[in-house]
């Protein structure tokens, strides 16, 4: 949009750039970026496990053909990654949901020196390293189920 | 949004029962052919794919449509991108149905 | 590493600035100068010495030097920054680069265009909307009453200063050019939480694709803001109104 006041002017959005650098502002925009590339990432597997999925109705040989590709190590080891992210994304998002009905926020109040906002606070921040904490666990278990398993 | 919660939740617990279908016996034989045909003759199991997938269709093409509407606001792109993510949304709903029903009909 | 810039000794550093000149084509490139620091020396004492001794041609923005007027915003060594509020021994670094706000068009050096900034702001209506209860605007007796609860609700928004540093943090409003962005977004919670106004058609203004939806609560917006304002807070506590979960 150009400036009404001024001829010449060069637009300066930040663009995909603000995008990058996660840790820059902190732990809520490493959230943001997080749950959009976890979302993206599902969002892929998904299209390709309806694909891989829909062998069954090609009968036994092409179920089986499908999970001679996909149960390999390379398969599990992508699947302990797709557990992962769900996980994220599942737990950051009940988080999302929560935090921008407003809850666990914090009150509007007289600001004070040294001006720390109260919707940055640990109680909502925590619900981030739940969710990553989570995640791990469940890499773990999947792990445990696919990689040492039969 | 509100689709984008709405959608989140319902899924969450959809998914989480997938998840458990394959946990209950061991994970390898829960893959096998006859297993997992005979998941597909139970009906409320064929429902319970089925709200899968509509309700993760549902978010994640809506999620990219967000994502996609973010970056660019010309009128045309606004409106390809609701269009585009719309017609992914529903032929991916369609392909997953048709697996759901033929597989829900097979050796019966 | 730094040193520890002790208070007799005058330590110098680098100080890097953004030059461009729009009405002179495109190029942009940087000039650095040697100036001498001490323990107080903020970035704005910098670049005005810059400015006076050794480039008198540096464009900034600057007038109160005391975070009060929101004019001498600008990214401070990849941060967004109030320059008068930012001493350089708090950066830690010898060198300081000073680039004008992203997210706003550049008109030379490090002053950038706030106009649509302001539309922004000005379409959210940010005055007092109450056709029913006109007893301040009128010759009355009494005035609106508002007790001490009800000015807790939004006093701490009423202290944004406009000086678009959450609007430069955002990362919805660097790529979206029809957002609002968390300045107008938690200005217009300011007025609507406000117990004297009645404009409930508020919310119709930001109810749309590219308005409150449009946030996602990265909170770089709060982690910016130099007067404790947390336009987050607003924003999501202006969401829940409109989800339905909070009511008037």
């Amino acid at each position: 949009m150009k400036s009404l006041e001024f001829k010449n002017t060069r637009e300066n959005r930040e663009g995909l750039r603000g995008w990058l650098d996660p840790f820059r502002y902190g732990w809520e925009r490493f959230s943001y970026w997080a749950q959009r590339l976890t979302g993206i990432f599902l969002l892929i597997y998904f299209i390709g496990h309806v694909y891989e999925t829909s062998s069954i109705v090609s009968g036994k040989d092409a179920w089986n053909t499908m999970l001679e590709l996909t149960q390999t190590t390379w398969g599990h080891l992508f699947l302990i990654l797709v557990i992962g992210t769900s996980t994220f994304h599942s737990v950051n998002g009940i988080r999302l949901i929560l935090t921008e009905a407003g809850k666990g926020l914090g009150k509007p109040s007289r600001p004070d020196y040294p001006y720390h906002p109260s919707s940055l606070n640990r109680r909502q921040r925590s619900g981030i390293w739940i969710a990553l904490t989570l995640a791990a666990v469940a890499m773990l278990y999947g792990t445990n189920i696919l990689l040492s398993g039969d | 949004m509100k689709i984008h919660y709405i959608t989140g939740v319902g899924a969450l617990f959809v998914v989480a029962l997938h998840i458990l279908m394959r946990l209950v016996v061991p994970y390898a034989s829960s893959l096998e052919y006859g297993y997992v045909v005979s998941n597909y003759h139970n009906f409320l199991y064929a429902v319970a794919l089925e709200s899968i997938l509509v309700l993760i269709a549902v978010h994640g093409f809506n999620g990219l449509r967000i994502i996609l509407l973010e970056l660019r606001q010309s009128p045309l792109w606004e409106n390809g991108v609701t269009v585009a993510t719309i017609i992914a949304m529903i032929a991916l709903i369609l392909y997953g149905t048709r697996t759901i029903i033929i597989a829900n009909g097979i050796g019966l | 590493m730094a040193e520890k810039i002790q208070d007799s000794e005058h330590n110098k550093i680098t100080l890097k600035i953004f030059r461009a000149n729009t009405t002179k084509g495109n190029t942009s490139y940087f000039d650095s100068y040697e100036i001498p620091v001490q323990r107080w020396t903020t970035v704005l004492d910098g670049l005005l010495y810059a400015k006076s001794h050794l480039d008198t041609s540096i464009g900034i923005r600057y007038s109160c030097r005391m975070a009060s007027c929101g004019s001498c915003g600008m990214k401070i060594n990849g941060f967004p920054r109030l320059a008068c509020y930012t001493k350089i021994s708090e950066l830690e670094s010898s060198e300081v680069v000073c680039e004008p706000l992203p997210n706003f068009p550049i008109i030379r050096d490090l002053v950038t265009d706030f106009s649509q900034f302001f539309n922004h702001h000005k379409n959210v209506h940010p005055y007092i909307m109450n056709r029913t209860d006109e007893s301040e605007t009128s010759t009355s007796t009494h005035t609106h009453f508002q007790s001490p609860e009800d000015v807790n609700k939004y006093l701490q928004f009423s202290y944004c200063i406009k000086c678009g540093l959450c609007y430069s943090a955002c990362p919805t409003v660097a790529t979206d050019v029809k957002f609002p962005g968390p300045q107008a977004l938690s200005q217009l919670y300011r007025y609507y939480s406000d117990s004297r106004d009645a404009g409930r058609k508020r919310l119709d203004i930001v109810d749309n694709r590219h308005g409150v939806w449009r946030c996602h609560f990265a909170g770089s917006c709060s982690k910016v803001c130099p007067k404790g304002v947390d336009p987050a807070l607003g924003i999501q506590l202006l969401r829940s109104y409109m989800l339905g979960i909070s009511k008037d």
